[in-house]
């Protein structure tokens, strides 16, 4: 600092000639000096915060789909950080170094002298493109290797699992709450979503009424629930434990209780679960709509037509859920 | 006007605007009416005595036409308040008295019972665990608490009756099922429940106007210590 100030206190470098950055005879190299202190919180900061934040940051380590996504974003967090850094010692210097008050600070440099340096603006022009390029290309990479990285692909997926063995739960979305269909157990479905810990899973996300969005937290799976549209996204977990579902996206006046929890449990638990249940709910799920990706919500309940009235067909030419087809 | 003054001035200004903001985001979703309290007059764990009513219209006030659930105060009058406030750890004992038509649900899923001791409901004195809402005169609506696992479908009435009910409170000169359940309340919480029947009529999908305005066809269990 003591440097700084004898700098600042010299007399003020005539602007026109002074070179912005690179000092001159009479004031240090402020850049030099910015740079400095920029390199050394950076390489302090950052590899503290890989280390000792990174593994704490969400959704956590529960799915592939999670650690995936943790990665990323402390991949953005390391990219981040240099830049904030960055800004903040640069803010700091200026107002340790230029500001008004301080005797014998140089006044504001503006006019020809504040345009036109070749360097600055290709540094800055050069930095920003290679961020934002690698960026781009570093967010595709993630999302093709990592089949979605947990977000829906809509219904014909092209980034797909390798797995051999694939298990897919249909996750219904209604006003307000989500439902489970397992369609390789008789196509039961429940209110509770049960996950096998160390299979593939494929969420194929539908919606029977307005548009919502099914967001496994602990999972990290995000796919938007839109009615007649099969969303499928993809999923491995690691670990057993709980997991928090919510809508995340506003469908009205219960928006905000739309949520359930669900559980990852052992393969066996999960074969013992699901077999206990679709024996169970044997009775009701023989009056569900045959399992389909897609159901069309347009000819139940109060804005369709109810039952017993001879003047509204009750059904659709196409599958509704919920109502007996018509013999054909 | 010093530095520090002016500084004053906008704190305070900024203060108000963001007071006047929040009162009235908490205005327009308070609902406009009270809380049936169930726990002022309960012996310490002792069951508590739930009734309530679905309605197919409640025949008066801003929605006269709007479908509507009403709920028997511990005074035995009949209050539109959907926000209950029961004891936590308690037995609730509840009795439905659907006045409404039915139809097929649009989802079958909320024709099975869920959450209730023994997983059933007495229907008319019957106890069942589904019903097949493409049968009879199909499920009116269904009174559900989605994050404590429960539902209980309430099956509708012959529309073509000639004693349907159209005015809240409904009485027993009107048809009417009666539809009895149990649950046991968890810890203190506010948990909201609602009708899984989109029986909003004439809105988008049926979830609109009465299904998505607090004092009709959903509200909160106020669980409380």
């Amino acid at each position: 600092m003591s440097d700084d100030d004898a700098g600042a206190d010299a007399p003020p470098a005539d602007p026109s000639t002074a070179e912005p950055g690179a000092g001159s005879a009479t004031e240090p190299r402020h850049f030099v000096r910015m740079f400095s202190v920029w390199l050394v919180l950076s390489a302090i900061v950052v590899p503290l915060y890989y280390f000792l934040v990174g593994p704490h940051v969400p959704p956590g380590t529960m799915s592939s789909t999670a650690e995936e996504n943790q990665f990323d974003f402390n991949v953005l967090m390391v990219l981040a950080l240099p830049v904030l850094l960055a800004v903040w010692v640069y803010l700091g210097y200026c107002i340790m170094t230029w500001r008004a008050a301080k005797a014998g600070a140089a006044d504001p440099v503006g006019g020809e002298v504040a345009r036109n340096h070749l360097g600055v603006q290709t540094g800055w022009i050069a930095i920003t493109s290679v961020i934002v390029l690698f960026l781009a290309g570093f967010g595709t990479f993630e999302l093709i290797a990592n089949n979605g990285a947990g977000g829906g692909e809509g219904p014909n997926p092209v980034w797909t699992p390798t797995s051999a063995h694939i298990l897919p739960i249909q996750v219904i979305g209604q006003q307000w709450t989500f439902t489970y269909r397992y369609p390789t157990f008789g196509g039961f479905e429940s209110s509770k979503l049960m996950v096998p810990v160390d299979t593939t899973v494929a969420f194929h996300v539908t919606s029977l009424d307005v548009i919502h969005s099914f967001w496994a937290y602990q999972l990290s799976i995000k796919a938007d629930a839109n009615p007649q549209v099969d969303n499928v996204a993809y999923t491995t977990a690691h670990h057993t434990g709980s997991v928090t579902v919510r809508c995340s996206e506003l469908c009205g006046l219960w928006h905000g209780a739309m949520f359930n929890y669900g559980q990852v449990v052992s393969k066996d638990a999960f074969e013992s679960w699901a077999k206990s249940t679709e024996a169970a709910t044997a009775a009701n799920t023989k009056l569900l709509p045959p399992f389909a990706w897609t159901y069309v919500p347009d000819a139940n309940g109060a804005g369709g037509g109810f039952y017993n009235n001879d003047t509204v067909d009750p059904y659709s030419p196409s599958e509704v859920y919920g109502a007996k087809q018509p013999a054909s | 006007m010093s530095f520090g003054g002016r500084l004053s001035a906008v704190l305070v200004l900024l203060a108000i605007a963001i007071g006047l903001a929040v009162y009235t985001v908490v205005t327009y979703l308070t609902p406009q009416s009270g809380v049936v309290d169930f726990t002022a007059a309960q012996p310490a764990g002792a069951p508590v005595t739930l009734t309530v009513q679905t309605v197919g219209s409640i025949g008066y006030g801003a929605h006269p036409t709007w479908v509507t659930y009403m709920v028997q105060a511990p005074d035995g009058q009949w209050e539109h308040d959907t926000t209950w406030k029961v004891p936590a750890h308690t037995r609730i004992n509840m009795t439905i008295h659907q006045f409404d038509s039915g139809s097929p649900l649009r989802n079958q899923q909320w024709g099975r019972v869920q959450g209730v001791t023994g997983g059933v409901e007495i229907l008319n004195g019957k106890p069942i665990s589904v019903y097949d809402s493409n049968t009879g005169n199909g499920v009116g609506h269904t009174f559900a608490i989605p994050t404590l696992g429960v539902n209980v479908p309430l099956v509708g009435v012959d529309s073509n009756a000639s004693n349907i009910c159209s005015q809240a409170p409904c009485g027993s000169d009107s048809v009417s099922n009666t539809i009895k359940v149990s649950f046991v309340t968890p810890g203190p919480g506010e948990y909201p429940w609602q009708c899984f029947v989109p029986c909003g009529l004439g809105f988008l999908y049926g979830n609109g106007g009465p299904m998505s305005n607090a004092n009709y066809m959903g509200g909160f269990l106020d669980v409380t210590a």
